[in-house]
């Protein structure tokens, strides 16, 4: 023991407090997630206790589209796989090759969705997304063609001009409405 | 052995680290300042679905929530396991969603009150029944722009 050296003070070493605070610091970027809060916008049909005026519509306009409670998909009559959904929603919107049996414009084009009670609520998001992504992406080639430009560099009143004619209607609101086109 | 250490070279001293913490603290603040946290507890676990088609809620004070999905463990013994709404900071039934909404109406100016938006925070496991309740509860109260919250995922290709 060389009891001549002089003994240290104690003194708490500061040096790893950088690095505790930085263990601090990197926990709260970690954690903290910037909640964003995002989703599929619906307009909901307003509700009225009268039952709704009978409507004449042609069914070729109309593209019905059944979710069961096994989460499978009817359209048409025909079962139809999701990821289809969007490609075929576009041809029957659209109709390039003027079929007898699609809409007979965009403008008078239906798109009705029947769920059942126990159909899965992501099964019925995904549907109503595929939907809307038919009308986008119309939208979207409508803007490239007429202007030459994404939809989201346009004005908006060419914006309005374009989805003026290629209206998004999705109705969703009495199932039984159309619900007897087998 | 010397007594005094002898003056090593002219090596430049390096640099001071001693308010590196100072500097680390004023960012973990920061940052737990700017942490927002959650306000109510969320009763109900909600893991929203993906979809592609999004759109941004921009004004949060135009903004109500309702939750909907099972309970989690904590409430489970409590009101079972069957799917539940949550309103605020409480279990609610569709029954007590006009009241929700008019409250939530009153701490808006009348003049935005036609842009208030209902945020649907849906589990993606539950079934179409209660939501479809939920729905028609809305459509009833005349809270017509709804925003099923769901996260991002790319557009299918096709």
């Amino acid at each position: 023991m060389a009891k001549s050296k002089h003994r240290m003070k104690n003194e708490i070493n500061a040096g790893s407090m950088a690095d505790i605070a930085f263990l601090l610091l990197i926990f709260f970027l970690v954690t903290t997630t910037i909640a964003e809060d995002k989703g599929v916008l619906v307009k909901l049909p307003a509700w009225s206790d009268e039952p709704p005026p009978e409507m004449k519509l042609n069914t070729r306009n109309v593209y019905s589209v059944l979710v069961n409670a096994q989460n499978q998909l009817l359209v048409r009559g025909e079962q139809m796989q999701i990821h289809d959904l969007k490609h075929n929603t576009k041809i029957f919107i659209a109709n390039p090759e003027r079929r007898e049996d699609m809409s007979e414009n965009p403008q008078k084009a239906i798109i009705s969705i029947k769920n059942d009670r126990g159909t899965k609520y992501n099964t019925y998001l995904e549907v109503y997304n595929e939907l809307k992504a038919a009308y986008n992406e119309l939208w979207e080639e409508a803007a490239m063609a007429k202007h030459g430009k994404n939809l989201d560099q346009l004005k908006p009143s060419q914006v309005k001009e374009i989805k003026d004619a290629i209206p998004l209607v999705i109705s969703e609101a009495e199932p039984t409405k159309f619900g007897e086109e087998k | 052995m010397s007594k005094f250490k002898k003056k090593q070279g002219n090596t430049t001293p390096g640099i001071s680290t001693a308010s590196l913490p100072d500097i680390v603290f004023m960012l973990l603040f920061f940052f737990m300042v700017v942490t927002k946290m959650r306000e109510t507890e969320l009763m109900v676990t909600v893991n929203t679905p993906r979809a592609s088609e999004l759109t941004k809620l921009e004004k949060k004070t135009l903004v109500n929530f309702i939750l909907i999905g099972r309970p989690t463990e904590k409430y489970k013994l409590k009101v079972g396991t069957k799917p539940q709404i949550q309103l605020g900071d409480k279990f609610a039934t569709t029954d007590d969603i006009p009241l929700f909404l008019e409250k939530h109406k009153i701490s808006v100016p009348e003049s935005q009150r036609q842009s208030i938006i209902s945020s649907l925070k849906i589990d993606k496991d539950v079934t179409m029944g209660i939501v479809g309740d939920v729905k028609t509860t809305l459509r009833k109260a005349g809270q017509l722009k709804v925003n099923y919250s769901a996260k991002k995922r790319e557009r299918t290709a096709g």
